[in-house]
């Protein structure tokens, strides 16, 4: 038995889930059973960032993966994120690097420069 | 002098501001809506990571995308936009406001018939909490923190610690930790976290950094810049415990120790305040106490959630262009053992039929019942598991039976 805490949204359902037999318990939705069960297997995140620009009215630009990665990708994924600088006006959902640290998703913007 | 008229002028051009000013130019109103800043968005401006919009839209958006939609939504109709414009001063006549501002040509003024009050809330600050010992450069809030990291591309710190264990610290916390800053830990002097549970898994146990419940800071060290400062364990009254302290090594002090309405605006029109949210007292409308000023979002009540926020900002943008000719107001009382409930009045003349309500428990509580008094009838009960107060509930309840009540309460019972 492991105890979790769910958190595909702000409710925060506290999961318990049986490592033999999969089941779930806990959750108010049916998101909470495929969070528990990915997070005993593969745990994943979104991950949120900001990546720097050349321009001064806006000097970073904020962004997110398109999917969510491995838990352990994250910080080679903010790697990537450090060694680039935008040089073009995006909008949301431009893609900033396609697939990222190869953890088959991209980089998008999250926000109308 | 002649003054451009205007149906509504909303203050503040955060997702409140946004959803009121769209519903009301939809309903056809004449709409000013003035904000402070260059862009509109609010504080979502610096909100990068995701988690909001998923009762709205339900999809995980960021902070900016979930601004984004509103901001396309209000563009859809006429609304005349005032940016980079403070309010200073709205002034109550007999039947409208005048609202005087300042913006890069000047001061000037505009009329309304009615105020929509979206101002917002602000951070409680090191003065708020009582702190001991310099002065330094380097303590700062965690929203302040936000907007260097987010908006500006600055780092504020190399090692930090964080006093308080509010949503924007905990994000903080792992923010400043992806940027490459040591997170010392996160130092909370309740016995249980202020922020969401969600928030204290994905951004503390997912990065490794200690939550110390029943700790707080009580010295700074550093002449110019913050070097140190001194952590004691807290009584269950969260008073220091002698002999607990330990010295901790950092350049940064970073508080979330709570948000307060913004409300200067409202104060200087006396309209009354709630000594719980610290926001205006309102009826289901959210008109407050003087009439024709209505509050929401988190100038009314500080919400966990901006979908909540928009919700009443769009309340507020529709009973600003409905005709309520009376206020008949009943009060909404509540037990001790929650913390606020908004509204704080029902005005049994104006439409009952769709009543939101929100409520914040004062204490964490299993198994609890809350049950909703119409005079001595009950008008609605639920059992909840779990209760806490970082974690807002809302109610949609259907009154139009009780129009006739003197008053309304809400008891919660704990244990049960
Ligand atoms: C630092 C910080 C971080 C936050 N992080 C989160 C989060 O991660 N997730 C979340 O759900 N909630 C967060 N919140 C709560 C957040 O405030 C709400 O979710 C939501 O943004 C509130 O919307 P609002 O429209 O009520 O206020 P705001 O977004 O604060 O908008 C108020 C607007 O009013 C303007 N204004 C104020 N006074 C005047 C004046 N006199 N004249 C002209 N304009 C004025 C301000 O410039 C501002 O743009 C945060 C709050 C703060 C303070
Ligand atoms: S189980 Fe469903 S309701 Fe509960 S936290 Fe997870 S997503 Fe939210």
């Amino acid at each position: 038995m492991k105890e979790l805490i769910c958190i595909a949204c702000p409710n925060g359902c506290r999961l318990t889930v049986d490592e033999k037999t999969n089941a779930v318990s806990g959750n108010k939705c049916l998101r909470g059973e495929k969070f528990a069960l990915k997070e005993i297997t593969c745990p994943t995140r979104s991950l949120t960032s900001t990546i720097a620009t050349v321009f001064d009215d806006c000097p970073v630009i904020s962004v997110k993966t398109d999917g969510e990665i491995p838990k352990d990708k994250i910080f080679s994924v903010m790697k990537e994120l450090k060694k680039i600088k935008v040089e073009k006006r995006l909008k949301i959902g431009d893609i900033v690097i396609a697939n990222v640290a190869d953890a088959n998703v991209n980089i998008v913007a999250t926000k109308n420069m | 002098m002649r003054r451009e008229h205007f149906d509504i002028a909303v203050i503040g051009g955060g997702p409140a501001g946004l959803a009121a000013a769209t519903v009301a130019s939809e309903k056809g109103a004449k709409v000013a809506l003035i904000e402070r800043e260059p862009s509109l968005g609010g504080i979502l401006k610096q909100c990068v990571h995701d988690g909001f919009g998923v009762i709205r839209y339900d999809q995980k958006l960021t902070g900016p995308e979930y601004a984004q939609k509103e901001i396309d939504k209000l563009n859809k109709n006429e609304t005349t936009k005032f940016l980079l414009t403070f309010v200073t001063k709205i002034t109550k006549r007999s039947s409208d406001f005048v609202i005087q501002f300042v913006n890069r040509s000047g001061a000037d003024e505009i009329e309304a018939k009615k105020i929509i009050l979206a101002t917002g809330c602000r951070e409680r600050t090191s003065k708020q909490i009582g702190v001991h010992g310099t002065n330094p450069a380097g303590v700062l809030t965690a929203g302040t923190a936000q907007n260097y990291v987010n908006l500006q591309g600055l780092m504020p710190t190399r090692k930090c610690v964080i006093l308080g264990s509010g949503d924007i610290g905990l994000i903080m916390a792992r923010r400043l930790t992806l940027e490459g800053a040591q997170v010392v830990g996160v130092y909370e002097a309740k016995s249980a976290p202020g922020g969401l549970t969600r928030n204290v898994v994905q951004c503390l146990k997912d990065f490794n950094i200690p939550l110390y419940l029943s700790h707080t800071v009580t010295k700074v060290f550093g002449v110019d810049r913050l070097n140190a400062v001194e952590i004691s364990k807290v009584d269950d009254k969260m008073n220091p415990i002698a002999g607990s302290e330990q010295i901790v090594e950092c350049d940064s002090l970073i508080l979330s120790v709570g948000l307060i309405p913004e409300n200067e605006i409202a104060k200087q029109l006396c309209v009354p305040l709630c000594p719980y949210t610290k926001g205006a007292v309102v009826d289901q409308t959210l008109m407050t106490l003087t009439d024709n000023v209505f509050s929401c979002g988190n100038a009314l009540h500080v919400s966990d959630l901006a979908d909540y926020v928009s919700e009443s900002g769009e309340i507020a943008g529709a009973m600003a262009c409905a005709k309520i000719k009376n206020r008949n107001l009943v009060n909404v009382t509540k037990n001790k053992n929650l913390l606020y409930v908004v509204p704080q009045k029902i005005n049994l003349d104006a439409p009952l039929d769709e009543t939101v309500f929100y409520f914040r428990v004062a204490e964490e509580y299993e198994n609890a019942k809350l049950t909703i008094y119409a005079d001595e009838k009950v008008v609605f009960s639920k059992k909840y598991v779990h209760l806490r107060p970082p974690e807002m509930e809302r109610l949609k309840l259907n009154l139009e039976a009780y129009s006739d009540c003197h008053g309304f309460s809400f008891v919660l019972e704990v244990g049960v």
